[in-house]
C-alpha cells in the first residue's frame, strides 16, 4: 500500500514512525485493519489449539495430550476463537466498512476506537500467558462453570478474569462508538431504513453488546469475589447456588452467539445482491428479522440448562420461543434465495462463501432446532452434537461471513485484486473439510460421545479419525488464505473503484484503494431514482 | 454541526448509562432469582419456616406418605454426617421429629451449614420444618459430636401423585470470614 500517515513527524527513525503510526492511529481505516490482523493472528493460534485437539482425539486412548492439556486446549480455543477471532474479526470490518458505507469522514468517537483496539493485544496476551502459569491455562470449558472455576479453578483463573474484564471494556466501548456512528454520521439522505444491511445488522449488534458485555463482566467479577472474597454467589454452604451461575452466564451467552452471527447476515446481505446482480429481496423483511432475533435471544437462555432441573413450564417456554427464532431466520434464507431467483449469478470466491454460509448454516439451524426440543435435548446434551452444531453455525457461519467479506472489500481496501484462481481452491478445499470435520460429529454425538473429554469408546474411532483428517484439512487451506491476503496486498492485477459489476453502495464510489481520508466532504445520497455515480 | 456534537454527546451517555445499568442488572439477577426460586420452589429449595407461621392446631389426615432423609458433606469438610432414622412413614399434617448425627473429626473447631434439598422439587413447598440444625451455623469443637434435630410436618396438600419423598441435607464448611462477620454482628446485638 502506498499510504502514507496523516500526522507524520519527520527527523524520526522508521521504526519509531512506523510504532506511533499504529500505536496513536485514529483513522478508522488503520484501526479496521489492525483489528482484521489481531483477528487473524488469533485465528491461527487458536486453530493450532483445535488442531492438538483433534491429533488427540485421532485414535482412542491418550496419545499426544493428559487430560489436564486436552481440557487447557478445549478452553483457550473456545474463548479465542469466540473473543479473539471471531469478534474482532467482525469489528475490524465495521471499522472499515461502516463509515464508508454511511458517509462519513471516520468514526464518531476516532480516540476511543484507538483505546478500544489497543486493550485487545493486551487483553489476549494475558489471556494466552496463562499457559505457561504454574496449574495450567483455565480449564474449564469456555463457559467457566461454577464450580469448576470457583472451587477447583487453577490459579491462573483469576488472570483470566482480568482479560474477560480487559475484552468486555474493548468490546462495550466499540460497540457505543459503532451506535453513535450511525446514528449521528449517516449522509444526508440516507435514512435508517435506507442504510445498508451491513449497517443495519452491525447498529443491531452493538446494541447487543452494550446489554450483555456487562452482564458477562458481573459474571466475572461474582466468580472472582467467590474466589477470595469469600462471597457465596456461587457456593451452596454461604447460601448461594452453582444454577445461579448458570442463568447469569447464558443471559449475556445467548445474544453472543447472535453477536456472533448477526454482522455475518449483514455480509451476506450485501454480496449476494452484488453477484445475482438483483437488488436485495424483502429488505424491510430482512431488517425487521434481524431485530426479532436479536429480541428472542433474551428470553431463550433456559435452552442451554434443560437439565439442571428446570420446572417443565419454564422449559416449555424456552423451547416454544427457541423454535420461533426459526421464523425471522427462515425469513432471511428465503430472502436470500429469492434474491437469487431469476439473477444473473456469477460465482466469484466473495460469492462462493456467502453461498457456503447460507446453506451450511442452514444446517447448523436445523440441528439447532432439534437441541431446542426439550425431550430430546435430553439425548444430545454435552455430547458432539452439540459441538457439531455450534461448529456448522459458527465456522461456516461466523468464519466463512469474515472470509467472504475479506474477499469481497479486500480490492478495496488494497487496490488490488485477489487471486480468483487460488481463492476458489481457498473455498472448495475449506468446504470439502468443514464437512469432513463436523459433519461425522453428529452421527458421534447421537451415538453418545460426550464431549470435553480427551478419551472415547472404542466404537467413536472411524468418525474420529475422519473428522480429524478433515480438521488438518481445514487448517491448511487457512494457511492458503493468508498466502492469498498477503499476495494481494503486496500486489496484482488493479481494482477498479466499483471492483464488482453489480455492487451498489456509497463505497463502491470511492477510488480503489480507498484514500487514507475519505468523505471529507459528504457524498450525494442518489434518491431511489437516480444510480450510484459511476467511475 | 455542532447539534450534531451535542447529538453525539448525549448518545454517548445514554449508551454508557445503558452498560452501566445491564452490569447493575447482573448484580440483581442474584437477589431476582433467589425470590424466584422461593416463590416457585423450583431446584427443591426449602425455606426457613418459623413456629408461629404452622396453624396451632393441625389437622391429621389418615394418608401416610414416606419421607427418605440424606446426608453428605461438601469437598474438604472434615465432619461425619448422616441422618439417625434414614426413612420415616409420616401422616400428612403429624409433627415429627428426626435428627441427624454430626461429628467434628478435624483437629480444630468447624462452623458448618446444612443446605437442603427437596425431591421431588414441587413437593419443597408442603414440607415444613418447624425446627431445623439448617436454619443456622453449626459450631463443633474438635472432636465434638452431636445430635442435630429436625422437627417437620407435611402440609396436607401434598398432590396425591406424591408417595415417596427425599429431604437431603449438603453439609458444607463455612469460610472464616462469615463466622468472624457474623459473630461481630451477634456481639454488637
Amino acid at each position: 500500500m502506498t499510504v502514507t500517515a496523516g500526522h507524520n513527524i519527520p527527523n524520526r527513525s522508521p521504526l519509531m514512525a512506523f510504532l506511533s503510526r499504529w500505536l496513536l492511529t485514529t483513522n478508522h481505516k488503520e484501526i479496521g485493519t489492525l483489528y482484521m490482523w489481531l483477528s487473524f493472528v488469533l485465528f491461527f493460534i487458536a486453530g493450532a489449539m483445535a488442531m492438538v485437539i483433534r491429533m488427540e482425539l485421532f485414535q482412542p486412548g491418550i496419545q499426544f495430550a493428559e487430560p489436564l492439556l486436552y481440557n487447557q486446549m478445549v478452553t483457550m480455543h473456545g474463548l479465542i476463537m469466540v473473543f479473539g477471532v471471531v469478534m474482532p474479526g467482525f469489528v475490524g470490518l465495521a471499522n472499515w466498512q461502516l463509515p464508508l458505507m454511511i458517509g462519513a469522514p471516520d468514526m464518531a468517537l476516532p480516540r476511543l476506537n484507538n483505546f478500544s483496539f489497543w486493550i485487545l493485544p493486551f487483553a489476549f496476551t494475558l489471556l494466552i500467558s496463562t499457559l505457561f502459569m504454574e496449574g495450567g491455562a483455565p480449564n474449564f470449558g469456555w463457559t467457566f462453570y461454577a464450580p469448576l472455576s470457583t472451587t477447583y479453578g487453577p490459579p491462573s483463573t483469576d488472570v483470566f478474569i482480568f482479560g474477560v474484564h480487559l475484552m468486555g471494556i474493548s468490546s462495550v466501548l466499540g460497540a457505543i462508538n459503532i451506535i453513535v456512528t450511525i446514528f449521528n454520521l449517516r449522509v444526508e439522505g440516507m435514512t435508517l431504513m435506507k442504510m445498508p444491511l451491513f449497517v443495519w445488522t452491525w447498529l443491531i449488534t452493538a446494541f447487543l453488546l452494550v446489554m450483555v458485555m456487562p452482564v458477562l463482566a458481573g459474571a466475572v467479577t461474582m466468580i472472582l469475589t467467590d474466589r477470595h472474597f469469600d462471597t457465596s454467589f456461587f457456593a451452596a454452604a454461604g447460601g448461594g447456588d452453582p444454577v445461579l451461575f448458570q442463568h447469569v452466564f447464558w443471559f449475556f451467552g445467548h445474544p453472543e452467539v447472535y453477536i456472533l452471527i448477526l454482522p455475518g447476515f449483514g455480509i451476506a446481505s450485501q454480496i449476494i445482491p452484488t453477484f445475482a446482480r438483483k437488488k436485495l429481496f424483502g429488505y424491510h423483511s430482512m431488517v425487521y428479522a434481524t431485530a426479532s432475533i436479536a429480541i428472542l435471544s433474551f428470553v431463550v437462555w433456559g435452552h442451554h440448562m434443560f437439565t439442571t432441573g428446570m420446572p417443565l413450564i419454564a422449559e416449555l417456554f424456552v423451547m416454544y420461543a427457541t423454535m420461533l427464532i426459526a421464523v425471522p431466520t427462515g425469513v432471511k434464507v428465503f430472502n436470500w434465495v429469492a434474491t437469487m431467483w431469476r439473477g444473473s449469478i456469477t460465482f466469484e470466491t466473495p460469492m462462493l462463501f456467502a453461498l457456503g454460509f447460507v446453506i451450511l448454516f442452514t444446517i447448523g439451524g436445523f440441528s439447532g432446532l432439534m437441541l431446542a426440543l426439550v425431550p430430546a435435548d435430553f439425548q444430545y446434551h454435552d455430547t458432539f452434537f452439540v459441538v457439531a452444531h455450534f461448529h456448522y453455525v459458527l465456522y461456516p457461519g461466523a468464519i466463512f461471513g469474515i472470509m467472504s467479506a475479506v474477499y469481497y472489500w479486500l480490492p478495496k481496501w488494497t487496490g488490488n485484486m485477489y487471486d480468483e484462481r487460488l481463492g476458489k481452491i481457498h473455498f472448495w478445499t475449506a468446504i470439502i473439510a468443514i464437512n469432513m470435520t463436523f459433519f461425522p460429529m453428529h452421527f458421534l454425538g447421537l451415538a453418545g460421545m460426550p464431549r470435553r473429554i480427551v478419551d472415547y469408546s472404542l466404537q467413536f474411532a472411524d468418525f474420529n479419525m475422519v473428522a480429524s483428517f478433515g480438521a488438518g484439512m481445514l487448517g491448511l487451506t487457512q494457511v492458503l488464505f493468508l498466502y492469498i491476503v498477503i499476495k494481494t496486498i503486496r500486489g496484482g492485477k488493479k481494482a477498479t473503484g466499483r471492483v464488482w459489476e453489480g455492487a451498489e453502495g456509497l463505497e463502491w464510489t470511492l477510488a480503489s484503494p480507498a484514500p487514507l481520508h475519505t468523505f471529507e466532504t459528504p457524498p450525494k445520497f442518489p434518491t431511489p431514482e437516480e444510480d450510484y455515480p459511476r467511475d | 454541526m455542532t447539534k450534531n456534537r451535542n447529538n453525539q454527546r448525549k448518545h454517548t451517555i445514554l449508551l454508557s448509562g445503558l452498560a452501566v445499568g445491564m452490569l447493575g442488572f447482573a448484580f440483581a439477577l442474584v437477589p431476582l432469582y433467589a425470590i424466584f426460586c422461593e416463590v416457585t420452589g423450583i431446584n427443591g429449595k426449602t425455606y426457613a419456616q418459623e413456629i408461629d407461621d404452622a396453624p396451632a392446631v393441625l389437622q391429621v389426615s389418615e394418608r401416610e406418605v414416606t419421607i427418605q432423609f440424606l446426608g453428605q458433606v461438601g469437598r474438604g469438610m472434615p465432619w461425619e454426617f448422616r441422618p439417625m432414622d434414614t426413612q420415616l412413614k409420616v401422616r400428612l399434617g403429624e409433627i415429627n421429629l428426626t435428627s441427624y448425627y454430626a461429628r467434628n473429626r478435624a483437629t480444630q473447631a468447624v462452623t458448618g451449614q446444612a443446605v437442603p434439598s427437596v425431591s421431588p422439587f414441587y413437593a419443597s413447598n408442603y414440607l415444613h420444618k418447624i425446627e431445623c440444625f439448617c436454619f443456622t451455623q453449626q459450631l463443633l469443637e474438635a472432636g465434638e459430636e452431636q445430635q442435630m434435630s429436625l422437627r417437620f410436618y407435611i402440609d396436607e396438600d401434598l398432590p396425591e401423585e406424591i408417595k415417596t419423598l427425599s429431604l437431603s441435607y449438603a453439609l458444607f464448611e463455612v469460610p472464616e470470614l462469615e463466622v468472624a462477620s457474623l459473630t461481630l454482628t451477634n456481639n454488637l446485638q
